[in-house]
């Protein structure tokens, strides 16, 4: 495809696209200094409770499986290349490619959700589940907690994440995005990073405590 | 870009419900953020009612204990998230921020407009927690109580303070991008207007504090409904640690409520002196100090809850320093009154009160901040009056002024100036006949959030009532005058106040897309000096 | 500000490589006894995978500075945030083991 986009419209706030651009950007790096504090809570939430109960912590990370944990943490960071891939199409305008790598990194997404849900009904089998007859000593509860609140909230970003997708896939179809304009794909691209990037310090803190 | 028709505004470009709730222009979204967050200073006003008249009588005799508490409980929540956190930012900052910097509109309008309905969202559940009984947990939302033993509506409230969260966040990352992003060529980040600065740093608080509240009422929601237990001590959770995450927004956020009221008394304290704002770079700095500063003090909220007393030295040490950037501002507001022209209209008069009223506000935060003399004054009246005389002498007074100040701009009519210098003589007696005998009250040990209290301390809480009914006058006034003027008030003009500001090149009330063309900007802020040789 | 820069796909393969790599290794890691530095390493080995989605895929190395800032704010603040609170609890029993 050529690229005989002259001036790509912009919005009438904006002086230029190029000056929509780096607004978009900024908006989005923004957004993204706010969720490293939303998470930040839990973290600091997963610290103060690791000093306290070392041993509870310890015993409840053996009780996840870190064949899966492995092989999700693989998984994610796949669609981060993926959707990196999808970004390099995009910019070289490239539309059956990027239709791909997005397709790619959906696929990837959800077979981590996929898993998670596996791991999850472990849990609910094994009675890890707290506040559902948990069945653990009490300091365990509160690693769980953490567990099921740290990567419940990092599963929801990205079922929120899977859903965008689906929409910039139809968009990508239809040859909405090109070299002159691809700021969508390339914003998406940097909130899913954003998501992989937690899960990155979700795995050794959860997973990997312990295990000599 | 078509002309607009002459007569053409913001205000009476479209007519009909829709064109109000589908709008994406700021002006218009100010206007509706203008709107709510009346309703809830309403509704916070009327829960403070409730409390001065049970406070009139030692005894607990006008509501039972329960109900008390709910009364403190929904007045805090209400006025701190729906009323005092948007105020400024919502309604004058959405306004003016486009229009100081010479744009069209903010960075991302329909975000704008998002984020108005996402605070009336979260406004309804917290309306529904107080229509179905209430919250009785303090609008601090302690744990264990609000997270297991409180068997009020705990969950809804939350809900709806973490939904209006984001109308928080969005509102600074939308201020952030446009402050970098938009600006008129020739504005240089040194020319800005202190109301700017002061907004750009208000959005850097909203965008680093505000998501951790959120996760944590999320936290507390989510272990009432589904009980999942990081606090609930049985598990071994530490009710210290909510106060950690909690606090970590709650103290910035008390930055958000008081940095735009600043930067309105930056406006008015140079216009109505005829003078540029003494030391325009170090108030400027000095607003980013206080958000960063204002990140690393939390811990003097808790000096007696069980947080170690070497992290509370620290804390203590870190909140003297944190006064130093708001000294700097009153020094230099001070140094821009001397020798200046001074005019004495209302929004001067709240601005003059500002100062005083801050001033002893923020000296009496450092009583607090001294970690023995906190130890026999917290959970007393004193630290009620100390941040009262914050909010409201401050925020609240600041507020006021700048609403007068730009509601020619806004509405295109000038407001009655003698029923306007009357309402800020009312709310300036009222507020002061309110909460200094708090002060005392309070230091001579009356706990806060107690519907009773021993005999010898009421002659000092009547006269708190009473204060407290002169600043309402004081605050109804203007609702009545104001919406006068709308009709019958004097034509406003462009700039009835001679004053500097890209807001005042313009029509009142501006047409929708502001300036009839870009701005071009080759002057440093304030240029007052200069200008009264010039008929704007 | 605009970045208008296509990273060549190279980089981005030898990134996921590189990250894979590290995954690897902090797993192979944890079944090793490092005693305190157990933690101290899985957390390096984790900031630098997050650095180099940061830098590469996240397009950090090839952004403005105000990007940079503000990743580096985020993160500043979090820090902030995690110092001052551990600083309560690491001195809550401080000087217990000395006897009066």
């Amino acid at each position: 495809m050529s690229d005989a986009h002259a001036a790509v419209a912009h919005q009438h706030q904006f002086d230029s696209a190029e000056q929509q651009k780096d607004a978009a950007t900024l908006g989005m790096w923004a957004f993204i200094a706010q969720e490293i504090l939303f998470f930040g809570g839990l973290f600091v939430t997963y610290i103060v409770y690791r000093f306290t109960y070392p041993q509870a912590f310890h015993d409840g990370s053996h009780h996840l499986d870190i064949t899966l944990g492995t092989i999700n943490t693989a998984v994610l960071i796949g669609s981060s290349l993926t959707m990196a891939l999808a970004v390099h199409a995009a910019q070289t305008s490239k539309k059956n490619n990027l239709v791909f790598f997005l397709v790619a990194t959906l696929g990837l997404g959800s077979t981590f959700l996929g898993i998670k849900a596996i791991e999850y009904s472990h849990k609910f089998h094994e009675h890890h589940v707290p506040g559902l007859s948990f069945d653990g000593p009490p300091n365990m509860e509160l690693f769980f907690s953490l567990y099921f609140a740290m990567t419940g909230l990092h599963a929801v970003h990205m079922i929120i994440g899977a859903a965008i997708i689906i929409v910039l896939i139809f968009q990508a179809q239809r040859g909405t995005y090109h070299s002159a304009y691809y700021t969508p794909v390339e914003l998406f691209g940097l909130y899913w990073h954003f998501v992989d990037i937690i899960w990155i310090f979700l795995f050794p803190l959860l997973y990997l405590i312990g295990r000599h | 870009m078509e002309a607009a028709a002459a007569g053409t505004n913001y205000l009476n470009n479209g007519y009909g419900v829709t064109s109000w709730l589908l709008t994406k222009d700021h002006k218009r979204i100010a206007i509706l953020y203008l709107i709510s967050i009346t309703v809830m200073f309403l509704l916070g006003s009327l829960f403070a009612v409730g409390i001065r008249v049970e406070l009139l009588t030692p005894q607990g005799d006008f509501v039972g204990a329960d109900t008390y508490n709910k009364l403190f409980t929904m007045h805090g929540v209400v006025m701190v998230f729906f009323f005092l956190i948007p105020s400024i930012p919502a309604v004058l900052g959405n306004f003016l921020v486009p229009m100081m910097i010479g744009a069209r509109d903010l960075a991302f309008p329909r975000i704008n407009l998002a984020s108005w309905y996402i605070y009336v969202f979260g406004a309804a559940f917290s309306m529904y927690a107080m229509l179905a009984g209430g919250v009785d947990t303090g609008w601090t939302f302690y744990t264990p109580y609000s997270s297991a033993s409180s068997n009020t509506n705990v969950i809804p409230m939350a809900l709806g303070i973490f939904i209006t969260g984001f109308s928080s966040i969005l509102t600074g990352l939308n201020f952030i991008v446009t402050i970098h992003t938009m600006r008129a060529p020739g504005l240089t980040w040194f020319r800005l207007p202190l109301f700017i600065w002061a907004h750009y740093a208000t959005s850097l608080i909203m965008i680093l504090g505000t998501p951790v509240i959120a996760i944590t009422i999320l936290l507390v929601a989510l272990e009432r409904g589904l009980g999942i237990g990081i606090f609930d001590p049985a598990l071994g959770g530490d009710p210290i640690l909510f106060q950690h995450l909690f606090w970590f927004y709650s103290h910035p956020a008390v930055y958000i409520m008081i940095l735009p009221a600043m930067g309105v008394t930056s406006e008015v304290i140079a216009c109505f002196s005829r003078k540029r704002i003494f030391g325009y770079g170090f108030v400027a700095i000095s607003s980013l100090a206080i958000a960063i500063f204002g990140f690393l003090v939390w811990g003097h909220h808790m000096f007696v809850s069980g947080q170690s007393v070497y992290a509370a030295l620290v804390f203590s040490v870190l909140s003297f320093s944190v006064a130093i950037p708001s000294a700097v501002k009153v020094f230099n507001w001070t140094a821009t009154l001397y020798k200046g022209s001074i005019s004495f209209e209302a929004p001067m008069l709240y601005a003059m009160g500002f100062i005083g009223l801050f001033t002893i506000g923020g000296l009496t935060g450092l009583f607090l901040s001294s970690l023995g003399l906190d130890v026999h004054v917290h959970d007393t009246y004193f630290v009620v009056a100390h941040f009262h005389y914050i909010m409201v002498g401050g925020a609240i007074m600041g507020y006021q002024g700048g609403l007068h100040f730009w509601w020619p701009k806004m509405f295109g009519k000038m407001y009655p100036e003698g029923p306007a210098r009357i309402a800020a003589a009312l709310v300036f007696i009222g507020f002061n006949l309110t909460f200094f005998p708090q002060f005392v009250v309070g230091y001579l040990g009356m706990p806060r959030r107690y519907h009773a209290y021993p005999d010898e301390f009421q002659v000092l809480n009547v006269l708190s009532t009473a204060g407290a009914s002169i600043l309402a006058l004081g605050y109804l006034l203007p609702a009545f005058y104001l919406l006068w003027s709308l009709k019958y008030g004097k034509d406003a003009g462009p700039n009835p106040w001679r004053a500097t500001g890209l807001e005042w090149q313009t029509a009142s009330p501006p047409p929708t897309e502001n300036f009839e063309s870009t701005p071009f900007v080759d002057e440093d802020a304030y240029e007052y000096g200069a200008r009264e040789a010039h008929v704007v | 500000m605009s970045q208008h820069h296509v990273v060549p796909l190279r980089i981005y393969f030898v990134i996921f490589t590189a990250l894979l790599v590290l995954t690897a290794i902090t797993v192979v890691v944890a079944f090793i006894d490092l005693g305190a530095m157990s933690d101290v390493v899985a957390m390096a080995i984790a900031f630098t995978k997050a650095s180099l989605v940061v830098l590469y895929f996240m397009h950090v190395r090839y952004s403005s500075g105000l990007v940079a800032l503000s990743v580096v704010g985020g993160i500043a603040f979090l820090a902030i945030f995690i110092f001052f609170t551990m600083s309560d609890y690491m001195t809550r029993t401080f000087f217990e083991s000395f006897a009066l």
